[in-house]
């Protein structure tokens, strides 16, 4: 059984007009989306070089019809990484870009811990290198005035921030974000693109914390395929403001594809969803480096 | 075809789910070309009158979809009488398994109790599915914070009980592949992918347990069906693997003949 076939079997003809693969593309009878996903890593996959990891990860993307990969942080992980640690994570995904330059994008590891050196960081992979955006993680909450810098900067070249979030029932990490400092944040940066990472873990919640603030998208990745985590983003935020992603190689890219493929939305928001949003976000940035869109 | 091995009737507490009225859920479960649902109840897990549950989800079974869908009643060792439950279950409503769910009927694998019903259970021929939680634990109702459960005394009492036939559904991602292996070679023991996690997570629980292990789940309706199907796709399996999964090893555990 084929990929087409597999897919047409099982999903009926919804999944197949966006589930892609080299081999079924391009196909004449359907209108396939561009499925681009906004937030890889090269953790938790098999190779010992980023080269390595990215290709397992492009593997497996390819099965599913995921057109590009946004990649950030390296391996292994590390919470509150040192400059020289950060430099490295970052010279990790460079070295995917190189190779899988029309596969894969790269957001900035950046550490508000270290401010300074994120900025010069951000210079190089951002300003004057390949990367395309800001990657947040958990060293410290992004409601303090040490992340105005790094906004800034990035906000001065339309380069959106993904900032991880969560609201654990269990209690977040001292340094992890919730989608209420998410908030706090982009209102004093109201020129800045914020994606709300997780949608802070616990959707319900934070589609409802976050829906009020216009600057601040949310991404999908990174939590159990609820049925309905779809349906009420795009009831509450718009199509316009839900961004696929998948948080792979933790998490895999299918049960995070089937939120949107699973969800009762609307074609169009779906197409939105599935790559468009994030297009848009990204084109000031894929323009200046000369991408064709 | 696809046999889904983990469906569940009636509602959610917490959440309004398309596909929680028995009909609309069959009616999807069909356009994905499934040809049979293992069904267990979400009344089974939250309420005491466990017996009216299992009826009605019997009596649902039959009415939205006799032989398609097939009934996995609620036992609960903590209750009283709980023996009664397990014979009607096999006796008058015919059901082929049964669905446990220690962390929320307040019980560990340690507790005497289980052995005692995986035992009676074993001894009727039935199924027995032992679902691992039902959600991600972070995310969980702050009044209702369930743990998953600790599989750790698992493969001691399988080895004891030849005869059971073991199902775990919802193997939750933060579970390693390791004690699933020593699980699998503990004895009978099989494995739904709905939680399975990774990328490539389907193709890797195969390699560590046997293909003839692993049974297609989705968890549906409180997750997106497409979820597990898409996993089987990422997977990239061989088509004798892809076939085992959908359906033949829930036939030949249905059988009895993994036996």
């Amino acid at each position: 059984m084929n990929r087409r076939a597999f897919i047409e079997h099982s999903c009926g003809s919804l999944a197949l007009a966006f589930v892609q693969s080299p081999s079924m593309f391009p196909t004449t009878s359907n209108a396939p989306a561009h499925i681009w996903d906004l937030h890889s890593h090269l953790s938790h996959m098999p190779g010992d070089s980023a080269e390595e990891r990215t290709a397992a990860l492009l593997k497996f993307a390819d099965r599913l019809g995921i057109e590009r990969l946004v990649l950030s942080m390296g391996f292994p992980l590390h919470e509150n990484p040192a400059p020289e640690r950060l430099r490295f994570e970052n010279d990790q995904v460079l070295a995917a870009l190189r190779r899988w330059p029309d596969r894969t994008l790269g957001f900035v590891y950046l550490n508000p811990n270290h401010a300074e050196f994120s900025i010069e960081e951000f210079d190089r992979c951002v300003r004057d290198g390949p990367m395309v955006g800001v990657k947040l993680w958990v060293a410290r909450r992004c409601n303090g005035p040490e992340l105005d810098p790094i906004v800034q900067r990035a906000a001065a070249m339309k380069a959106p921030i993904l900032q991880h979030t969560w609201l654990k029932v269990s209690g977040n990490l001292p340094g992890e974000s919730t989608p209420y400092d998410v908030v706090e944040l982009a209102r004093r940066h109201p020129d800045a693109t914020i994606v709300c990472g997780h949608c802070g873990g616990d959707w319900e919640q934070g589609i409802r914390v976050v829906r009020a603030t216009r600057n601040v998208c949310i991404e999908l990745a990174g939590s159990d395929p609820s049925n309905g985590f779809v349906e009420m983003a795009v009831r509450e935020l718009g199509a316009e403001r839900v961004v696929f992603s998948s948080d792979a190689g933790g998490r895999s890219f299918a049960s995070q594809l089937a939120k949107v493929i699973g969800a009762q939305i609307p074609e169009a928001a779906r197409k939105l969803v599935l790559g468009d949003n994030l297009r848009r976000l990204l084109t000031p940035m894929l323009t200046a480096k000369g991408h064709r869109l | 075809m696809i046999t889904d091995t983990n469906v569940t009737l009636s509602r959610w507490p917490f959440r309004r789910l398309i596909g929680d009225e028995p009909a609309e859920l069959a009616a999807r479960l069909r356009k994905h070309k499934v040809s049979q649902a293992w069904a267990g109840s979400f009344d089974g897990i939250f309420h005491k009158d466990i017996a009216g549950a299992n009826s009605r989800l019997a009596l649902d079974c039959r009415r939205y979809g006799d032989g398609f869908l097939l009934p996995f009643g609620s036992v609960n060792p903590k209750l009283p009488d709980w023996r009664e439950d397990l014979r009607r279950c096999h006796e008058e409503h015919r059901m082929r398994g049964i669905r446990l769910h220690p962390n929320y009927h307040a019980y560990t694998l340690m507790d005497p109790v289980f052995a005692e019903l995986l035992k009676l259970a074993s001894a009727r021929g039935l199924i027995v599915q032992l679902a691992l939680c039902m959600e991600d634990e972070r995310t969980q109702h702050p009044l209702m914070r369930v743990p998953p459960v600790d599989l750790a005394p698992l493969a001691g009492l399988v080895n004891s009980e030849p005869k059971v036939r073991l199902m775990l559904l919802n193997c939750y991602p933060q579970l390693s592949l390791d004690p699933l292996a020593a699980l699998a070679s503990a004895g009978n023991v099989h494995f739904e992918i709905s939680m399975v996690e990774g990328v490539g997570g389907v193709a890797r629980l195969i390699e560590s347990v046997s293909g003839k292990r692993v049974l297609f789940g989705s968890h549906y309706p409180l997750f997106y069906f497409e979820s597990a199907l898409l996993k089987v796709q990422e997977a990239g399996l061989s088509e004798p693997h892809i076939k085992a999964v959908f359906a033949e090893n829930a036939r030949r555990l249905l059988s009895g003949q993994d036996f």
